[in-house]
């Protein structure tokens, strides 16, 4: 057991260590986009595992990173400031839909098709707001001279992957936190039978309405983080249906009920888009998402449990036998 | 200065009905489906958007006129639908509802990047151009009314399909009753196939209106796909009168809103009526208090 115990501390610490021995830079910035992703697949799978499946994600990760964005650009705030309130304004968000969903208990279809609207909603917003978002066109941060603290922008890869990492493993550590705790035994209630949670004397509006607020916060820090480290941001990167369809295929690839699930999805779909990319060129505008979308339908029907999942469940058989 | 702020009043008012007949059409489908199969298509913009290429290649390609290539249409997108019950919804029935939806999900996610594939993501438009009618110093072009009334003929023909022949009559029973009508001896297999396709021909049929409002591209099914979700949802999932006054109160508040300023905030503006809404009514606009 002492090496099951110990695993984990030596896999974090070859982690931290890695950019010090290697440090390519075009690996480097695959291994930051898996992480700040990873982060991102994690916060929607907080919900996503109680059941409370949400297309609404886009909308928080694109308020997350415009917000921050916006209020450096405009009104020179700082992102240590900036990123706090981008997140606030997420979590509003997120209570203004959530909150009446829950407390008039539109679950299941109508739940996913509401938030769908928001992310719908989301990307109108930044649209129509062209004249400062720049609308579909993107938009960048205004750049400071080399590597700037306040300003949270930096030239070498080393200290943005630290700095992924360290995000990473809060929300790695956020997921052990929910799973070790009682709402997520309540949670779990919801999701098998809200009447009979509520009987049982189970909170539910203000618990799906909790384990949402964190989900849309660290959804918002990790549109915050992409919108910081690739200084550009677009409608359709950051906000909108296909980015939380998006999360939501990489969470089942990888496997929704195990803490690494996500990241495995991060890793495969990064890793698929990048090869495609690199295979194809320019011509694959298009193709990574239709192999995204032909493997999604086809993960749904033969390995609900996505790839880390199916795997543990095997293991589970096998230790038992 | 009044009349005149008035007279555009009523022309968007006006035009807002006009909105309304086809997102009540696009409405209809949703519900038909979700009504019978209990599943939600995720994908039903993009089946709208394939439509719409699928007329833009019949009618300036292929050069056929526009009213024969409609048919063509809607039969094409008919096919889809029954293609994706079968492909994808068929064997996932018995999984969680959820897992159903996120596949057509995956559907749209299918849809969208084949069109960007095949067909670019040039705008492209039928180059019809359809006359605009003027009336007291207001203007509606005949492709508004046009669509309007084809959605309005197309609802009345589902109705009566739905009422008078027999398989309408085992649709409607199925929604009312999924375990029981198999044992009825109505082939549920079949029933679900013919309702997909019914509810892909009429995205067919909205596919052959809208092409002559809007220009063709991969991500169109975008700016009307999220509205009409909201108008199920308020109207309530499968039920269809909800689901036609939903779609008309939508369709005013667009059409007003984007009278006082952008299209854009006239969409955001029906999202915030929604959020209201499900305050004051949540189980839909119809439903019966309990």
């Amino acid at each position: 057991m002492t090496i099951r115990q110990l695993f984990p501390w030596i896999a974090g610490a070859a982690l931290i260590l890695l950019p010090f021995v290697y440090r390519q830079p075009y690996h480097l910035h695959i291994l930051i986009l898996i992480l700040i992703w990873s982060f991102a697949y994690t916060s929607w799978s907080m919900m996503g595992r109680f059941g409370l499946v949400s297309l609404g994600h886009g909308g928080f990760m694109g308020v997350g990173a415009y917000v921050t964005a916006l209020l450096w650009n405009h009104l020179g705030i700082s992102p240590w400031i900036g990123i706090p309130i981008a997140m606030l304004a997420a979590a509003l968000l997120a209570v203004v839909v959530a909150y009446p969903c829950f407390r008039f208990r539109i679950t299941g279809h109508y739940f996913v098709l509401v938030t769908l609207a928001l992310s719908g909603i989301v990307l109108q917003v930044i649209t129509a707001t062209r004249d400062y978002t720049g609308g579909s066109l993107g938009y960048t941060p205004d750049r400071t001279k080399g590597s700037q603290l306040w300003a949270l922008q930096f030239d070498d890869k080393v200290t943005w992957y630290l700095i992924a990492l360290g995000v990473w493993a809060m929300g790695i550590a956020i997921w052990k936190w929910v799973d070790r705790s009682m709402d997520r035994y309540a949670l779990e209630a919801i999701s098998e039978d809200e009447d009979a949670a509520a009987a049982a004397g189970v909170n539910v509006t203000w618990e799906k309405l909790k384990i949402t607020l964190i989900s849309a916060l660290m959804t918002a820090l990790a549109g915050a983080l992409y919108c910081q480290y690739q200084m550009f941001i677009s409608p359709d990167t950051v906000s909108g249906i296909s980015v939380s369809l998006q999360m939501v295929f990489a969470v089942i690839v990888g496997g929704l009920y195990v803490s690494l699930g996500p990241t495995i999805g991060a890793i495969i779909t990064i890793l698929l888009a990048e090869i495609l990319r690199i295979g194809f060129g320019t011509k694959a505008v298009g193709w990574d998402n239709l192999v995204y979308g032909v493997l999604l339908v086809m993960f749904i029907i033969f390995l609900p449990k996505g790839i880390l999942g199916s795997i543990l469940d095997r293991l589970k058989i096998v230790r038992k036998a | 200065m009044t009349d005149i702020f008035d007279i555009y009043l009523l022309e968007a008012v006006v035009n807002g009905i006009l909105l309304g007949g086809v997102l009540a059409l696009l409405a209809l489908g949703l519900n038909l489906i979700f009504g019978v199969i209990d599943v939600t298509w995720i994908c039903y913009a993009e089946l709208v958007m394939i439509g719409m290429y699928g007329m833009y290649y019949l009618v300036q390609v292929f050069g056929l006129p526009y009213y024969v290539a409609a048919p063509f249409t809607i039969l094409l997108v008919a096919g889809l639908g029954a293609l994706l019950h079968l492909l994808v919804i068929a064997p996932l029935l018995s999984a969680p509802p959820i897992n159903q939806l996120l596949a057509t999900g995956g559907v749209l996610f299918v849809l969208q990047s084949f069109a960007t594939v095949a067909f670019g993501i040039d705008f492209r438009n039928l180059g019809i151009r359809m006359p605009v009618l003027k009336l007291f110093d207001m203007h509606f072009s005949y492709s508004r009314l046009l669509a309007f009334v084809a959605a309005l003929i197309g609802m009345t023909l589902v109705y009566f399909f739905m009422k008078k022949t027999y398989i309408g009559t085992a649709i409607r029973a199925i929604s009312q009753d999924r375990q029981i009508m198999a044992l009825m001896g109505v082939d549920t297999r079949r029933i679900y196939l013919i309702t997909s396709a019914l509810g892909g021909a009429l995205a067919g049929l909205a596919s052959c209106l809208l092409v002559l409002q809007y220009d063709i591209h991969p991500f169109v099914g975008l700016s009307f796909g999220p509205i009409t979700f909201l108008i199920v949802v308020l109207g309530g999932l499968g039920n269809f009168v909800g689901g036609f006054v939903a779609a008309f109160v939508f369709a005013q508040i667009i059409s007003l809103g984007g009278l006082f300023s952008d299209l854009e905030w006239g969409y955001v503006l029906a999202f915030a009526f929604f959020i209201v809404m499900m305050f004051i009514r949540p189980a839909g606009l119809l439903a019966r208090r309990s």
